[in-house]
């Protein structure tokens, strides 16, 4: 352990800022990449479902109208 | 080779690969960084000339490598697509450039807060800082591309080309510091032969290096299976498996 005391610790040597700084914005833009990567995921599968969904009416529809016509 | 490598071709077996592969890296990945970043923080001698600030170095060498690493990766990538019409390497060549371009605005930054202590200043026009910059430019430009066109093959390609084009900067960013007189220091670790680094130093860096290397291969791993869904939406598989999905959302829901 290189530090005495937890405010040494944050104050790293009078570099704490920068060293704080440099940590800090790493962890949140990596954070924010993974969460935006994960919920990209769940995001085209909710596309691709809902468009399946219109096109199956769209079928349903078309397949109604046909067989009204006939009748 | 190419009898084993064949299935990997094969977009819903490489999906279920990645899928697959995801836990293990994730694990591995978080194990890595917890050790290297408190040993980092907390164990590490200090720099005898920079002190604390050095702490730095742990987040900020092994971004700025993986940066170019990252890049290397996709221009190979988007080699194979534009020559052998690979589709899997197109979505790959897609998936990595946001974690690229992440991981250099990490190294950018890290190395501003590190050269306001040390330089004085946490900007300045050098060779290795701008290259560097420009490398941020060039997955900008990667990734408007891969979203401009609703094609996903001719966005490919257009990406592509960039990409080629921009390999030019790579040896540029790693042989800035030997070809011009810079402010940033030269490598401390990859010199040729021994690193001139002290061991207690050493073996942190190795942690935290493997640890984000792992994490980029857990991200690379989800992008990657979001760019196959969205290039093979129509297939009877994927079809399948956003149904699966769907139903066991509304049973899910259902149930609370």
């Amino acid at each position: 352990m290189q530090f005495d005391s937890f405010s040494a610790f944050i104050n790293m040597g009078g570099y704490g800022f920068y060293v704080w700084l440099s940590f800090g914005v790493s962890a949140v833009l990596l954070a924010l990449l993974i969460f935006s990567s994960k919920s990209g995921h769940q995001q085209i599968i909710k596309n691709i479902a809902s468009r399946q969904q219109r096109e199956d009416k769209l079928r349903q529809a078309r397949e109604l109208r046909e067989q009204n016509l006939k009748t | 080779m190419w009898k084993w490598l064949h299935p990997y071709a094969n977009p819903e077996v490489s999906y279920h690969f990645a899928g697959k592969l995801l836990p293990w890296l994730s694990a591995l990945a978080a194990l890595f960084l917890s050790i290297g970043l408190v040993w980092a923080l907390l164990f590490a001698p200090a720099d005898y000339q920079q002190g604390d600030s050095f702490r730095i170095f742990y987040i900020h060498v092994p971004a700025a490598s993986l940066s170019m690493g990252i890049y290397v990766g996709m221009a190979i990538a988007a080699f194979s697509s534009l020559v052998w019409q690979l589709k899997l390497a197109n979505a790959s060549a897609a998936a990595m450039a946001p974690i690229g371009a992440t991981f250099t605005a990490i190294a950018l930054i890290t190395g501003a807060a590190w050269g306001k202590p040390m330089w004085g200043t946490w900007w300045i026009w050098d060779a290795r800082l701008t290259s560097e910059l420009i490398l941020l430019f060039l997955y900008m430009g990667v990734i408007a591309l891969h979203s401009a066109f609703e094609d996903k093959d001719l966005a490919g390609k257009a990406a592509g080309i960039l990409t080629l084009v921009g390999v030019v900067n790579i040896p540029i960013i790693k042989y800035s510091v030997e070809w011009w007189n810079t402010l940033h220091q030269g490598s401390t670790v990859s010199k040729m032969g021994k690193p001139s680094m002290s061991i207690d130093m050493l073996w942190p860096f190795l942690f935290c290096f493997i640890g984000f290397a792992l994490l980029v291969s857990v991200i690379i791993c989800i992008r990657f299976r979001t760019e196959i869904l969205a290039r093979n939406s129509i297939r009877p598989w994927v079809r399948d498996l956003v149904n699966s999905h769907v139903a066991y959302n509304t049973t899910f829901k259902e149930h609370m």
